[in-house]
C-alpha cells in the first residue's frame, strides 16, 4: 500500500515519523538532562561533547531539541484535534439541517474570520494567562470556523446525493445518516486541510513560546529556545539556530503529508 | 451598484456588532477579577475597588457593554493604564510605523508574487514550477522571527548592512531601518499568495475560451498575455483580502525582532504589563480594518466585473 503513495507522502510521513520516534525515545537518544545546569560550559559551540553546542546556561542543545519535540508534536496534535473536532461536528449539523441553528452559527464564522488569526489567538491566551493549555483552549475557541466552513460546504452537495436520500427513504435516524453517510464522505479535505493546520498551529505556538505566552521556562519548546538565544545571536548562532531548524523541518514533514494526500485524494489544483 | 453597495453595508452591520461583542468579552476570559489582575497580590483593597470603578466593572454586563459601545461610537476605546493616555490615541501614534512597514512588504511582495505565480502556472508540473512549490513550503514552515533572527546576525552583525534595531530618521532612514524585516514578512507572505494565484491562474487557463483560443491556432503566449492575465486579475486583487490578514499576524512578531516602534509593540507591551483596555482596542481595530480592507477589495471587484454579486 505505501507503494502506492505519492511520493511527498512516503517522504513527508517519513520525516514526521522520525520526529515521533525522537519524541517518544528521547531520553534514550539523548546524551543529557535537558534541565541540567553547567555554569562551568555556558554558551559552548557545537562540536566534541555537546553536538549543537550548549546555551546560556549550560544546557545540551541537542538534547533540548530532541525533548522539545515532545511539547510541540503534543500541541500540534491538540492544536489541530480540539478545534477539528468541534468545527466538524457544527459544520455537519449546520450544513445538514440549516435553519436557524446554520444561520447563527455561520454568523459566528463571519464574525470569528473577521479577526487575523494570529491576533484573537494572542489576545485570547494574554487574558486567560500564558501557557500550553490556554493556547488550545484560544485555538478550540478560534480556529474551528475553519473546519465548520469547509465541512459545511461539502455537507450542503452530499445532503442532496441520492445514497442520502435513499438512507432516509429507507427511515434512517438523521445522526447515522450523518455519521454513516455524509461523514464519510465529506471528510477527506478536511485531513488535507488539517496537516496544513498543524504546520500552522505549531508555527503559532512556537511564537507564542517566543513572546513569551507559550510554554514556561525551563521547559523545552523550540520557541522557546530561540528566545532563550535571541540575546546571544551574535556571539552563539547555535543556540536559536538548531530549534528553528527542528521546527522547519517538522513542519515540511507535514506540508509534504498534506501536498501528498491532496494529489492521492485528488482534492485542490495540484 | 449603490443598491448593491447599500446591501453589503447591511450585510457588514451585524459582523461589525459581534467584533465589537468579542472585544468587549475578551476581558471576561481573566482568571478572577481584573482589577486584581492588574494590580498584583500585594494591593490593597481600596486600590483594587477604585480601578474596578473606573474600569465600571461594578456595573452588570449589559450595562457595561451599553457604555462600551456608547463609547465606541464614539470613537472611544477606553483609557491604558499604563500610559495613561487613551487607547485611540495611542493607536494613532503607533499605526505610522506599522503603515509603513505593511506598505513596503506589499511593495516588495506583489510584483514577486505576479512573477513567481505566473511562472509556475505556465511551467505546471515542470523543473521550476517543482523548484517554486519546494521553496514555498520551506517559506511556509520557517518561524518568521527566527528567519528575522538569522538574518539579523548575518546582515546585521555580521556583514554590517543594515541597523540592528529600530525605525530611522527620515525617508530614507525608514526604508533602510524597515528593510530586513520587510523582507522577513515577505518570505513568509509569498509562498500563500503565490499558491492561490497560481490556483487561480490554473482554473483560468482550462476555461472554455482558452480552450476555443487554442482551438483557433492563437499561440499559447498570446493566450496567456490577452487572455488568461486579464480575467485572473480578479483572483489577484481578492489575493490583497488574504495578504492582508497574513500581513497583520507577519509584522506583529518581527516588530518586536527589530524593536520597531509599532502596533505589534504596543501589542506587545500591553500583554506583559497586563494593560487589558490597550488588547481590546488593539484586537478591535486590526478586527475592523481587515472588515474594511475586504469591503474595498470586494467593491472594487465588483467595479471591474459586474457580474459579481456583493
Amino acid at each position: 500500500m505505501i507503494a502506492r503513495w505519492p511520493k511527498s507522502l512516503r517522504f513527508g510521513a517519513g520525516i514526521v515519523l522520525l520526529w515521533l520516534i525522537a519524541a517518544v525515545l528521547a531520553p534514550w537518544l539523548t546524551p543529557a538532562d535537558p534541565y541540567a545546569i553547567d555554569l562551568d560550559n555556558t554558551l559552548r559551540p557545537p562540536g566534541g561533547d555537546w553536538l549543537m553546542g550548549t546555551d546560556h546556561v549550560g544546557r545540551d542543545v541537542f538534547t533540548r531539541v530532541v525533548f522539545a519535540a515532545r511539547i510541540d508534536i503534543w500541541m500540534g496534535v491538540m492544536g489541530v484535534l480540539a478545534p477539528l473536532l468541534i468545527g466538524v461536528t457544527i459544520g455537519l449539523f449546520a450544513g445538514y439541517f440549516g435553519g436557524l441553528f446554520d444561520s447563527v452559527m455561520m454568523r459566528i464564522v463571519d464574525i470569528t474570520l473577521a479577526f487575523p488569526f494570529l491576533i484573537l489567538v494572542l489576545a485570547i491566551v494574554a487574558m486567560l494567562g500564558p501557557g500550553i493549555t490556554n493556547f488550545i483552549i484560544a485555538l478550540a475557541l478560534v480556529a474551528w470556523v475553519s473546519y465548520a466552513r469547509l465541512i459545511r460546504a461539502d455537507v450542503m452537495v452530499v445532503k442532496n446525493a441520492e445514497y442520502v436520500q435513499a438512507a432516509r427513504t429507507l427511515g434512517f435516524s438523521s445522526p447515522l445518516i450523518i455519521f454513516k453517510h455524509v461523514l464519510p464522505n465529506t471528510i477527506s479535505p478536511i485531513i488535507v486541510y488539517a496537516m496544513t493546520d498543524m504546520v500552522l498551529v505549531v508555527l503559532a505556538g512556537a511564537s507564542l513560546g517566543f513572546i513569551g505566552l507559550g510554554v514556561q521556562p525551563p521547559t523545552a519548546e523550540w520557541g522557546a529556545m530561540i528566545a532563550d538565544g535571541q540575546a546571544y545571536i551574535t556571539e552563539a548562532w547555535w543556540v536559536s539556530f538548531f530549534p528553528g531548524l527542528a521546527a522547519v523541518s517538522f513542519g515540511i514533514g507535514l506540508s509534504l503529508i498534506g501536498d501528498g494526500l491532496a494529489r492521492m485524494l485528488r482534492i485542490g489544483d495540484t | 451598484m449603490f443598491l448593491k453597495v447599500g446591501k453589503r453595508l447591511g450585510h457588514i452591520l451585524p459582523v461589525l456588532l459581534g467584533i465589537s461583542i468579542v472585544s468587549f468579552g475578551l476581558i471576561q476570559l481573566t482568571p478572577g477579577d481584573p482589577a486584581r489582575m492588574i494590580l498584583g497580590n500585594k494591593a490593597s483593597v481600596e486600590a483594587v475597588e477604585a480601578v474596578r470603578e473606573r474600569m465600571g466593572l461594578n456595573e452588570p454586563v449589559l450595562q457595561q457593554y451599553g457604555n462600551y459601545m456608547l463609547n465606541l461610537v464614539q470613537g472611544d476605546l477606553g483609557e491604558s493604564l499604563r500610559y495613561q493616555q487613551p487607547v485611540s490615541e495611542l493607536i494613532m501614534q503607533f499605526l505610522p510605523v506599522t503603515g509603513f512597514l505593511a506598505l513596503y512588504v506589499i511593495v516588495l511582495t506583489v510584483p514577486l508574487t505576479i512573477l513567481l505565480g505566473i511562472l509556475a502556472a505556465r511551467n505546471r508540473g515542470r523543473w521550476i514550477d517543482q523548484l517554486i512549490r519546494m521553496t514555498s513550503v520551506l517559506g511556509m514552515t520557517m518561524p518568521v522571527f527566527w528567519l528575522a533572527m538569522l538574518m539579523l546576525r548575518i546582515f546585521s552583525v555580521e556583514l554590517g548592512w543594515f541597523p540592528v534595531s529600530g525605525f530611522g530618521t527620515g525617508f530614507v532612514g525608514h526604508l533602510h531601518h524597515l528593510f530586513l524585516p520587510a523582507v522577513s514578512v515577505s518570505i513568509y507572505l509569498i509562498p500563500v499568495l503565490v499558491r492561490n494565484l497560481r490556483a487561480a491562474l490554473l482554473e483560468e487557463m482550462n476555461a472554455d475560451y482558452v480552450v476555443a483560443s487554442r482551438s483557433k491556432g492563437l499561440p499559447e503566449g498570446y493566450i496567456f498575455r490577452r487572455h488568461i492575465l486579464k480575467n485572473a486579475s480578479l483572483p489577484t486583487l481578492n489575493l490583497f483580502g488574504v495578504l492582508i490578514t497574513w500581513l497583520i499576524g507577519g509584522t506583529v512578531i518581527v516588530e518586536l525582532v527589530y524593536a520597531i516602534p509599532g502596533l505589534g509593540t504596543l501589542m506587545f507591551n500591553a500583554i506583559l504589563g497586563r494593560d487589558y483596555s490597550v488588547i481590546q482596542g488593539l484586537t478591535l481595530f486590526y478586527a475592523f480594518s481587515t472588515v474594511i480592507i475586504t469591503l474595498v477589495t470586494d467593491m472594487l471587484s465588483a467595479l471591474i466585473d459586474p457580474r459579481i454579486e456583493l
